[in-house]
């Protein structure tokens, strides 16, 4: 079962060293990482998506660290979530154009062309990238390259987000 | 205009605003310039002969004193020399502060000499670091280390300072205000879970307060000891919490766990309802922790949030300090009083009697045979009962621990979690460093005196008249006993020497008085003799059955159902 937490931090040298090696030491897996910068410059957020069903226990020992501020879980559908990825994508030129009608389904935008290749680069939900990942599949996987996950907890007032998520899933 | 100061001289004030009184450390290139103001300061400065050494005596201070202990080394080898003894406190929740030097800042990376990466290094070991590059961030580092290491769940913070911003030179203004908005620890209980821990009390039939090392961090034995009798709850001490409850006291029960005594070990077992308070449901405690307590239900009180249901899931946690939560259980029992008695549990109490006139802790001493270490822990004991008691690690440390009547909090000292092996001599120094006008009695394992003992030539230096117990089995004891329980009586590796080294000859080569007992009848006058030297450091050696084994024992990761009582158990075991 994967978990995606978001992990507010002080502004501090070291603090992801912190974060990975207490997950090192811990036994605890990290699926996937992205730290960025957050509306204060005194603060950083990692978005983790985390494995296992030790979550008690992450968040504990994540708490435990001094320059953790706030972690925040979120249930599946709470979040706003994206990653990003680029993706190479075997394009034989006699199945160049049915490639990219499928990669405009997919909203995917192709940001290089080569002899024998097409790379992709694909932004949105977690599910989305996937499935995209899925499709081209048939037609072989070169490279990849993808992000780890951000997130951010939906505004509880706002029925935007809700709509939306519908929306893209119809 | 305020003063003009060096780093170093910057670090040395904030120590001083800070309270502490005495240093123990080695000095080196990259930490030459703190010594340099130390020379001129009134802090005390104890020169160890092993950063390892230095480490431990910072950690025994802290034990002893419940102030934080100090330790200085320089960078590179000093530093990796103190990974033990901050692994050590980590594991028992010391407080010390520990200051390394670090290579210039512009050298770092470049494997200078006597780099390493220490701040990389020490991360998992400490409860916090911090790696200094610049003089202004000194003086709220040395705020912030002090706060942290004894504040909430206390334990080692490391403070690594480079050469350079030791250097350097800027105001000093003073003692500086901190904030750590990631850092808060909770004081109080949460009052509903307070009270519903209170009514789990009331309720049970078969409760056990299983008291933790917590309750001396907190200082919290007078409220454990009015709890326990407010409610009647029986207390089982562990290893780190010996005396935190009088021996004497008619409700203790003793240490529990792998050589825990029969009838403290059974009352978990056979509990419905543990009450632990700083407490962490160790292995050495549990045994297999799916068969650990089996009907119990568990109320656990922590500061540390983590150590809650990290073991065994807690059925009423509460977060706070071990102090503050028993004075809220003492004011909520009270109230509770007014509806009534406390249940007087009479049953259980019998039972819990039975156990302990059927299996009291024993031992035979034959006046012909070989010295028993149980009879020289005993005697020492009596002879030095008000005497602060650092063990090593081994079946010295256990036999200490089961035979030594504790009847007040912070006299015992040792290495419980880590389990290091050298702790005793270096710990005890520093424990007599700080505790100068008590009687401080190391009782140590021939092997583990093999580790630290050269810093008895700092204790004779410095006149710090500690008491050494050396009990000379030859052997690695603990380990010989499981290769002969476990492996076959294959002794591979674990044979010492009676006569090599010459113990007593040693210890005067040391700079301390030697004395030996090879004989049942030579104890006490050799205690007696150990005890009347206090202008220098005393080594007794007292020479012991290589073949004595420690029981009760729970094997390792087995039920505490099945106790091992002596060798007898063992055969229709195995
Ligand atoms: C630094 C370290 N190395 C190894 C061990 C493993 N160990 C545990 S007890 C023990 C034997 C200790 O021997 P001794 O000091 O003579 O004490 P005894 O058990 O004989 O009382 C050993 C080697 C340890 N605990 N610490």
């Amino acid at each position: 079962m994967q978990h995606l937490i978001t992990v507010t931090v002080e502004n501090q040298p070291g603090v992801l060293a912190r974060i990975t090696s207490m997950f090192a030491r811990r036994d605890f897996n990290i699926h996937s990482l992205a730290v960025g910068p957050t509306e204060d410059p005194t603060r950083s957020r990692v978005t983790m998506v985390v494995d296992g069903p030790e979550m008690e226990q992450i968040v504990k020992q994540l708490y435990k660290l001094i320059h953790v501020i706030k972690v925040t879980e979120h249930p599946q559908g709470e979040a706003i979530e994206r990653e990003i990825m680029l993706v190479r994508v075997h394009a034989d030129p006699k199945r160049r154009s049915e490639i990219l009608n499928a990669a405009n389904i997919f909203d995917a935008t192709a940001v290089d062309v080569g002899a024998s290749t097409i790379t992709f680069e694909v932004v949105g939900e977690p599910m989305r990238l996937s499935d995209f990942l899925e499709f081209m599949k048939t037609y072989g996987i070169v490279s990849l390259a993808k992000s780890g996950r951000i997130a951010l907890a939906k505004d509880a007032k706002s029925q935007n987000t809700k709509q939306k998520q519908t929306a893209k899933g119809a | 205009m305020p003063e003009q100061l060096s780093g170093a001289a910057i670090l040395i004030r904030a120590l001083e605003h800070e309270g502490v009184d005495v240093i123990f450390g080695v000095p080196g290139g990259a930490i030459l310039q703190a010594y340099d103001a130390l020379y001129s300061s009134s802090i005390r400065h104890i020169l160890a002969r092993h950063e390892q050494g230095g480490g431990h005596m910072a950690s025994g201070y802290a034990h002893a004193t419940g102030r934080v202990g100090v330790t200085f080394a320089t960078s590179g080898p000093g530093a990796t020399n103190l990974i033990t003894p901050l692994a050590d406190a980590y594991m028992d929740s010391i407080p010390v502060v520990a200051i390394t030097g670090q290579v210039r800042t512009t050298s770092i990376g470049l494997d200078a000499f006597q780099e390493t990466h220490t701040w990389g290094i020490s991360m998992p070991v400490t409860k916090h670091n911090y790696l200094v590059t610049n003089i202004n961030e000194i003086p709220s580092t040395i705020r912030e280390a002090f706060h942290v290491a004894s504040t909430g769940r206390p334990g080692p913070v490391l403070v690594d300072i480079t050469k350079d911003a030791l250097a350097d030179a800027m105001p000093w203004h003073g003692p500086v205000e901190i904030d750590l908005p990631g850092y808060r620890p909770s004081v109080q209980g949460h009052p509903r879970q307070v009270k519903a821990a209170m009514d789990e009390i009331l309720a049970s039939e078969r409760p056990v307060l299983y008291a933790g090392g917590g309750i001396l961090r907190a200082r919290a034995s007078e409220e454990l000891r009015a709890f326990a009798e407010q409610q009647g709850l029986p207390v089982v001490t562990t290893l780190m919490a010996r005396g935190a409850i009088p021996d004497s006291h008619p409700l203790t029960l003793g240490m529990s766990g792998m050589h825990g005594n029969y009838t403290a070990s059974t009352a978990m077992q056979r509990s419905d309802l543990l009450i632990a308070i700083g407490a962490r449901f160790d292995d050495r405690v549990t045994g297999n922790p799916d068969l650990f307590a089996p009907e119990a239900r568990i109320i656990h009180i922590d500061v540390d949030p983590a150590e809650i249901s990290k073991i065994r899931k807690a059925d009423v946690p509460i977060v706070g300090d071990a102090k503050a939560v028993l004075r809220q259980l003492l004011d909520e029992g009270e109230r509770r009083l007014k509806d009534g008695p406390a249940p007087t549990r009479t049953e259980w109490m019998d039972t819990l009697e039975g156990w302990r006139r059927d299996f009291p802790l024993a031992y035979v001493q034959d006046p012909d045979g070989p010295i028993q270490q149980q009879y020289v822990i005993d005697e020492l004991c009596k002879h030095a009962g008000d005497a602060i008691v650092v063990a090593g690690v081994g079946q010295h440390q256990m036999w200490a621990s089961q035979f030594w009547k504790f009847e007040r909090p912070n006299a015992w000292i040792n290495s419980g979690g880590l389990g290091t092996m050298g702790y005793a001599v270096p710990a005890a120094i520093g424990a007599k460093a700080g505790m100068p006008d008590t009687t401080v009695i190391a009782i140590d394992g021939d092997g583990c005196f093999q580790m630290t003992f050269q810093e008895l030539i700092t204790a004779a230096e410095e006149g710090i008249p500690v008491k050494i117990a050396v009990m000379n089995n030859a052997n690695l004891g603990m380990v010989r006993q499981w290769q002969k329980l476990f492996y076959d009586d294959r002794y591979s590796a674990t044979e010492l020497s009676y006569t090599n080294p010459n113990i007593p000859m040693l210890a005067e080569a040391l700079g301390c008085a030697g004395f030996r007992a090879e004989t049942p009848d030579e104890v006490i006058p050799t205690i007696e003799k150990g005890l009347a030297v206090n202008d220098r450091p005393v080594v007794m050696e007292f020479v012991c059955d290589p073949d004595a084994m420690v029981f009760p024992m729970i094997v390792a990761g087995g039920s505490n159902d099945e106790i091992l009582m002596g060798p007898e158990d063992i055969s229709c075991n195995t």
